[in-house]
């Protein structure tokens, strides 16, 4: 039977702002242990919350990203449970009235996009961390104490839900990679991982392919990187079939990997059937998105998606590693598109920013694109050295392509051919081996004639003489 | 000085006059307290230092006071010193109005009679066998035995009206959101509010004043529509009064307090009000019920961050985080708020949330509806604030059932976010009776009117005979 994966996400993204969610302490999860608190976020009796709006808009910009629609009204809900890390006793969150709701991110690959749903985007603190010491590699197990920083606590976070519209390992990571840019480029989040700013929990099941039942799920926690998290699933896929293949049932748990060891088999827990009691937040009034912001205008001032930009580059013909390279930076895919309307073809356009410009550390928002196309299309025509100084040079306000494009190279057989003989006629030796069928002797020759030119030579018409001079 | 008669704003004439200092008003009140506290228990924690050159106040244990033991009468507070000010003990402050004490309270407001302070009873000034009421009856038997010519009490379901009709004193539970809860130790977020308990209708206006408004510190503030005024007006002529049957005739209203009440409405109508009967069937009928599902809900929510990690009662001992909670909250919690966490944790949880915490809220809005309806043919409702007076000590502790129907003529309008204000209007058996009158939001200019005039007309005698 040819079994199909079922993969959902759950990421949770901190937002930039300046101050926490429902206090006014300033956001700072790894300053000085405890520096980053006041009574709202140690929840001292009598406290109250007071939304932070940046939050909000920012969480709006997000859902609008995604396609996400924006509802005449979003309730804070609490969710309540016992744990040291959750100072009140609930965390606010949102329940069935979240501020994003019915988006969809297109994921674009080398056979055409697939739509990605998004159930939903919703705000929510999170919770302080917790250090367990005296016990082995900081587990709880074992440890003699447990220390609570609260400086995290009450951090905006953002929780983007999709639905299990995942099918491979590979759209996962390249979901996960293109949501993470999007985050990224609005200015709404680091989204990096090693910090925490970017965490996620991917749900994964199989069926039998062509069939729409949802199986039992597993949930898999604390993968540390998109590609782990690609090699994570992968393993529990394969560990699913297996079961089914062989008679059994998948159990409902949740994988727990530690993400220092990725070769370490992941930690199993059944899934506590835990009631969180939510109820509406009595302490809020429900935020009427709609009223308070528009999100016509909202819309309107977001960036191009990472998702558009990404289609556009494949369509052009690019190889997806190339096309994600160029994607991850929007000033990279400017100036491949500047350089490409200038007429160079995709993938030495593609090539020339991603090595090239990238070597040079030149910063590709400056680069005059259309110009250093110029000296693109005539690098067989110019040194070597010309072609690096212009990149060099490229990002300069007074950058001109003239000045190096009068570099040309030496072309002309009449000067080249004094040379090319001088230099078969001291390297008898390897002369003959060539003749004798080692080709690849045809570098060296090559080599030595730029040498002696000082790379002055066109290496295509170095190419050409020596070959017609070597048949001999 | 006789503090038993003295009121807040004869107070503030003194202190403006220079007949007195504030630091020796406070001293007075002091002084009161040694005298009569050992007796009513009152006070939880009293306050020698003068801060502020007004008139002075006692605060509910629940309202945060910077440096100030802060404990809503529950153990598992006891010793915590909040590091902040509630708002409106900031606003208090700005006034200029020195703290005289805490007050004495049931453990985290749930409660009718103040017997279920983790700290003791307090006693009620016109008989001490008998309770002041409750949540606030600590409040209100302060300011009954003279021990503070004015306070701030809080009310979830008639935590200020229903002590303040037992204790003969004057009490304003405003409309939900005039006031911030901004560091109140909170019980039920959707109902707590602070209010003003005093001798006289005008004082409780002054107070009123001083601490409510808008406040950026609690999202669910509002500004007043328009300021606060003082009462002037000595008749009621124009006012239309509602009598719900429902609220004035429900099983269980002692007789004593129906005649008491009834005479007052007779004396608003020769002030010129016109008094009309009215009905709240679905209210009444419900909203007890509703209350206990709602407030019990939102109370096992607000009660779980005393955890002993971070503040107040740990309880001692070795064994993990589960363990440490525990004991704490089983050696730190009284029996009511157990009770309560209870109810409320049942009613939330998955399965029972749509039949319980979900329904209650769909017949709050038509409890809100209800009144919103009378409110288009009257300016006021009238009705007792408590179906009975003072009860003896002990008498419910054992039937929590009875101590809830208490409050079943304040809880209503409660549920209706509405304003009540209880003033005394007689005695039954030497014991005093509440008159609670109810508007339609931010009516707290006309409650003060009507309670104003009622008052002159009335002319109760506040102090207890007792004490006279």
């Amino acid at each position: 039977m040819t079994w199909e994966p079922v993969i959902g996400l759950e990421i949770h993204v901190h937002l930039k702002t300046r101050t926490k969610m429902f206090c006014r302490c300033a956001v700072g999860a790894l300053d000085e242990p405890n520096t980053r608190t006041c009574p709202v976020c140690l929840a001292f009796p009598g406290t109250l919350p007071v939304p932070n709006k940046r939050a909000i808009e920012m969480t709006l910009r997000l859902g609008l990203a995604l396609g996400c629609e924006i509802p005449e009204r979003a309730v804070f809900h609490r969710k309540n449970y016992f744990y040291p890390d959750n100072p009140k006793g609930y965390q606010i969150s949102q329940y069935d009235e979240p501020l994003c709701v019915n988006g969809r991110l297109a994921l674009p690959g080398p056979d055409g996009a697939v739509e990605i749903g998004i159930t939903r985007a919703h705000l929510e603190e999170d919770a302080a961390k917790t250090l367990h010491v005296g016990g082995a590699e900081g587990r709880i197990h074992g440890a003699t104490a447990s220390l609570i920083d609260f400086n995290r606590a009450g951090t905006p976070l953002v929780e983007i839900v999709t639905e299990p519209d995942i099918r491979t390992p590979e759209q996962a990571r390249r979901f996960l990679q293109l949501l993470r840019q999007t985050v990224v480029e609005l200015g709404i989040s680091d989204a990096e991982m090693e910090k925490g700013s970017l965490r996620f929990d991917v749900n994964v099941s199989v069926r039998p392919a062509g069939s729409d039942e949802l199986r039992t799920r597993t949930e898999l926690k604390n993968m540390n990187s998109f590609a782990f998290a690609a090699r994570g699933i992968e393993r529990e896929i394969d560990r699913q079939v297996a079961i089914y293949e062989s008679g059994g049932e998948v159990e409902q748990e949740t994988l727990h990997f530690d993400p220092g060891r990725e070769d370490a088999p992941p930690l199993r827990s059944k899934e506590e059937a835990q009631d969180y009691r939510y109820f509406p937040e009595p302490d809020l009034v429900p935020v009427e998105p709609r009223l308070e912001w528009s999100p016509d205008e909202l819309r309107a001032e977001l960036p191009e998606s990472p998702s558009a930009r990404l289609e556009r580059v494949l369509v052009a013909g690019l190889e997806l590693r190339d096309a994600e390279a160029l994607n991850a930076e929007p000033a990279r895919v400017s100036l491949f598109e500047a350089i490409r309307e200038a007429g160079v073809e995709a993938r030495p356009a593609a090539t020339f920013v991603l090595n090239d410009v990238a070597r040079h550390g030149v910063d590709p928002a400056r680069v005059n694109g259309a110009e250093l196309a110029k000296v693109l299309m005539e690098r067989d025509q110019i040194p070597r050295e010309a072609l690096d100084a212009a990149v060099a040079a490229s990002a300069n306000d007074d950058f001109s392509a003239a000045e190096y494009l009068a570099q040309r190279t030496v072309a002309d057989a009449s000067e080249l051919d004094p040379v090319i003989d001088r230099i078969l006629s001291e390297n008898e030796e390897q002369v003959a081996a060539y003749q004798a069928g080692k080709e690849g002797l045809l570098g060296f020759f090559v080599g030595q004639v730029m040498r002696e030119t000082r790379g002055k030579a066109n290496p295509k018409a170095v190419n050409d003489r020596l070959r017609e001079k070597l048949k001999a | 000085m006789d503090t038993l008669r003295l009121t807040a704003q004869a107070a503030g004439g003194m202190l403006e006059r220079g007949e007195v200092s504030a630091a020796e008003l406070h001293g007075v009140y002091r002084a009161a307290i040694d005298e009569r506290d050992p007796e009513l228990h009152a006070f939880l924690t009293t306050v020698d230092e003068v801060e502020g050159d007004g008139i002075p106040i006692a605060f509910k244990d629940l309202i945060s006071t910077r440096g100030i033991e802060t404990t809503a009468a529950s153990k598992i507070l006891a010793g915590y010193e909040p590091v902040f000010d509630a708002t409106v003990a900031t606003r208090c402050k700005q006034a200029g109005l020195p703290l005289l004490g805490k007050t004495n309270m049931d453990e985290f407001a749930m409660g009718s009679s103040t017997e279920n302070s983790g700290f003791g009873p307090t006693r009620n000034p016109w008989d001490p066998e008998r309770v002041p009421g409750g949540s606030s009856g600590g409040s209100t038997a302060a300011v009954s035995a003279g021990l503070a010519p004015w306070a701030l009490g809080s009310d979830t379901g008639g935590s200020i009206k229903q002590p303040a009709a037992l204790c003969g004193v004057v009490g304003l539970r405003p409309t939900y959101g005039t006031v911030s809860r901004y560091g109140i130790v909170a019980f039920a977020s959707s109902l707590d509010q602070i209010g003003p308990i005093a001798k006289t209708v005008r004082d409780c206006a002054l107070l009123y004043r001083i601490v409510s408004g808008r406040d950026p510190c609690d999202s669910t503030t509002v500004e007043l529509p328009q300021p606060v005024e003082l009462p002037q007006a000595e008749d009621l002529r124009g006012l239309r009064i509602g009598v719900p049957k429902e609220l004035n005739e429900t099983e269980g209203i002692e007789p004593g307090v129906t005649e008491s009440v009834n005479a007052a409405l007779e004396q608003a109508r020769e002030l010129g009000a016109e008094l009309e009967e009215c009905s709240l069937p679905r209210s009444v009928d419900f909203g007890l019920s509703c209350y206990y599902l709602i407030a019990p809900s939102e109370a096992s929510s607000n009660l779980a961050r005393y955890d002993g990690v971070r503040y107040g009662y740990r309880a001692e001992g070795d064994g993990d985080i589960r363990q440490l909670y525990a004991r704490t909250r089983d050696a730190g919690f009284g029996d009511e708020p157990k009770r309560r966490i209870m109810l409320g944790t049942y009613a939330l949880s998955a399965g029972y949330y749509e039949a319980f915490y979900g329904q209650a809220q769909k017949v709050r809005t038509l409890i809100k509806q209800e009144h919103d309806a009378l409110f288009e043919r009257f300016d006021l409702l009238a009705s007792p604030t408590s179906p009975t007076v003072a009860f003896r000590l002990g008498e419910r502790t054992q039937n929590p059932l009875a101590m809830y129907l208490s409050d079943v003529l304040t809880i209503p309008s409660n549920m209706a976010g509405l304003p009540g204000l209880s003033i005394p209007c007689g005695l039954s058996d030497g014991l005093p009776v509440g008159l609670q009158l109810i508007g339609p939001q931010f009516s707290e200019n006309a409650l003060f009117r009507a309670g104003h005039a009622l008052e002159q007309a009335l002319d109760f005698d506040y102090v207890p005979e007792r004490l006279r």
